[in-house]
């Protein structure tokens, strides 16, 4: 064996590839100039680029931008009553701390999210808000500080991992008791379909939180091997897709109304997170049994051959990588289930859309509908694109075992 | 349901299986003592690997009766999860699971299974890897080790479950040739420590040294029955000589 390693051929030395780059000049030649028609195609091109931005510059500086400070709480949170708004504040607070907490015990992209969070507050409260409000923003700084110190003296004690996991979970019940007010405890606020973009958070919140265990355990039902249990499930989810949310929402709104007795009737905002969830459930399940169906059946063997039975073997093998895999299409579709809550706007529920009509109904107002909508698709495409880059960064960092 | 278990670890009497219409196993009986080395081989699609499949019943068989270990294989999930504590298995394809580490696959079953601690699990994870030579990849996922190293990974975790009979299914047929040899002495080496191993594989050299009975399936039947020694220098049936002569002539 040995002497075989003695007459090892000579290895040739690794060469670097050839380059690729190209001069600028060159590639503007080849790629813009290289005809007559090209030439003129591009100048074309440039005049219109440049007519557009122009216009939206000269339009960008001559709006009228102070329709959005002056509405801002209206916009934001609605009529929420201003002498309850620490309630609002604490909810992020409660937040902003377990974002904290958890970037100082795990790091990586928690990391990153709190330390976004903090700065955006930090750099709000620069801009010129009443003072209170400066406070407020600032609060959400120091809470994700406080956060992260204790996160960051807790690592490696395992209770302090339970712990977290358990505030996690809590955190959600609590934000909906604060917000909401609890009968004997908190003051309960009167009129919850009027408070603005805070309604769009709150349904996508308890939406997607809902949404996915019950999208997952209908994707499991839909492969079950019980005959009732799949049948159920695949009517659902099929009955389900092919009906428009909008027209759901519209038979919750009203059909709802008419077919239950008056004690019974569910308030008209957590109809409407019913239907949401509802709806989305049905989506994500399809997206989970697209993971499910790309596993290989050895690892069903692998996982009954060792003594897993069912149960566990769905949970610790099969649901882990399979989810994994349907990392971008579970968060398309939380990203569409967000934007979808501006729908809610149709049965008369004033989220952020349909508040912001009630402003444009304003005489003193008139004509900032333009202003008013860049504002509308800034704040979605804020949180959207930050749904969609914690996606990205999940799937690298779990994406450690790949074959 | 216990059958006096003194007649063998594992029985086999008349044993049917279909895949449809197919008639994948057409009345197997056999008996297989406790420490034993079999070594099942024939052409592909004989029901070779279908066999012992049936016997943690990844497979189903439909007539006939097979008794592991005294338990009689039959819907009764309890008596299936019983068997498969007691079965280890090895797969032609390895079967690891990519998302854990090499640690943690071995450690799982132990943990959820067996109920023991998790240092504990850890602890006897460790102390298999060793066995099977290659602690230092504990920390590493299966995808970042070669082939070979994959498969002793998964002797491991069968291992771990300290399973009374050892089942592989064609454990080296999707290995590089460079990688064969690594998987087979630490399957000689679980053979000479007494384990009672069933081994479907085409590698002849490896079933003459380690089998203590060979079995040839031909057409879902077992048509050939015997020692090593018999089976390579003086094998009884016809269908056996035809596959030793092309397998061995190369």
């Amino acid at each position: 064996m040995n002497d075989n390693r003695q007459i090892v051929h000579t290895v040739k030395e690794q060469l670097r590839p050839p380059s690729e780059r190209i001069p600028v000049f060159r590639w503007l030649k080849e790629n813009l100039f290289s005809s007559w028609l090209n030439v003129i195609l591009t100048v074309l091109a440039v005049a219109v680029i440049v007519m557009v931005l122009f216009g939206l510059l000269k339009w960008a500086l001559g709006a009228r931008w102070e329709v959005i400070p002056a509405n801002l709480k209206l916009l934001l949170v609605g009529t929420y009553p201003v002498e309850y708004l620490w309630r609002v504040w604490t909810t992020g607070y409660i937040i902003a701390f377990l974002l904290g907490f958890s970037s100082g015990s795990h790091g990586g992209l928690m990391r990153r999210v709190s330390t976004v969070v903090a700065s955006v507050s930090i750099l709000m409260a620069i801009l010129p808000f009443p003072w209170g409000t400066r406070g407020w923003l600032l609060g959400i700084a120091v809470a994700a500080a406080i956060g992260f110190s204790l996160g960051h003296l807790s690592k490696g004690i395992r209770w302090c991992k339970r712990l977290e996991i358990a505030a996690w979970l809590l955190s959600f019940p609590i934000s909906l008791v604060l917000l909401n007010g609890l009968g004997g405890i908190l003051p309960v606020i009167e009129r919850r379909t009027t408070w603005g973009f805070l309604l769009n958070l709150i349904g996508a919140v308890v939406g997607i939180g809902l949404s996915f265990p019950i999208g997952v355990l209908l994707a499991l039902g839909r492969r079950s091997e019980l005959p009732a249990i799949r049948w159920v499930c695949t009517a659902y989810i099929e009955i389900i897709r092919g009906v428009p949310l909008i027209s759901l929402l519209f038979m919750a709104s009203i059909m709802l109304q008419l077919l239950l007795p008056t004690n019974v009737r569910p308030d008209l905002l957590i109809r409407a997170m019913m239907t949401i969830t509802a709806f989305s459930a049905a989506y994500m399940a399809e997206n989970v049994r697209g993971g499910l169906q790309a596993i290989p059946r050895g690892q069903y063997e692998a996982a009954s051959a060792v003594g897993l039975n069912k149960a566990l073997g769905t949970i610790l093998i099969i649901l882990p990588q399979a989810l994994r895999l349907v990392i971008p299409a579970i968060v398309g579709q939380f990203i569409a289930l967000f934007m979808d809550t501006t729908l809610f706007g149709f049965i008369a529920i004033l989220e952020l859309l349909n508040i912001t009509r009630s402003i444009m109904g304003n005489i003193e107002w008139r004509g900032t509908i333009f202003e008013l909508y860049v504002f509308i698709g800034v704040v979605f495409w804020i949180l959207c694109y930050s749904m969609s880059y914690v996606s990205r960064r999940m799937e690298k960092t779990l994406g450690v075992g790949e074959r | 349901m216990s059958v006096t278990s003194n007649e063998g670890i594992i029985i086999y009497r008349d044993v049917h299986k279909w895949y449809g219409d197919f008639h994948v196993l057409r009345g197997i009986t056999f008996t297989m003592q406790k420490g034993e080395v079999i070594v099942i081989c024939g052409p592909s699609g004989s029901g070779k690997s279908t066999c012992i499949r049936t016997i943690n019943r990844l497979e189903e068989h439909q007539r006939g009766q097979i008794i592991v270990d005294g338990v009689e294989l039959t819907n009764d999930l309890r008596n299936i999860e019983t068997i498969r504590r007691e079965v280890g298995m090895v797969f032609q394809q390895f079967n690891l699971f990519p998302h854990l580490s090499v640690l943690q696959n071995v450690a799982l079953a132990p943990f959820w299974v067996l109920k023991m601690k998790k240092s504990k699990a850890e602890e006897v994870a460790t102390q298999l890897l060793e066995r099977v030579g290659i602690p230092e990849q504990a920390q590493k996922y299966p995808g970042q080790l070669s082939g070979g190293q994959q498969q002793r990974v998964a002797i491991a975790r069968a291992l771990a479950m300290a399973p009374k009979i050892m089942l592989f299914d064609e454990p080296t047929s999707a290995l590089d040739p460079e990688m064969i040899k690594e998987v087979l002495d630490v399957m000689k080496e679980l053979a000479l420590s007494g384990m009672t191993m069933i081994v479907v594989t085409h590698e002849m050299g490896f079933a003459r040294e380690v089998a203590d009975r060979i079995i040839f399936f031909d057409y879902g039947q077992l048509v050939e029955e015997n020692t090593p020694e018999e089976f390579f220098h003086n094998p009884q049936h016809e269908r056996t000589k035809l596959f030793l002569s092309q397998i061995l002539d190369y």
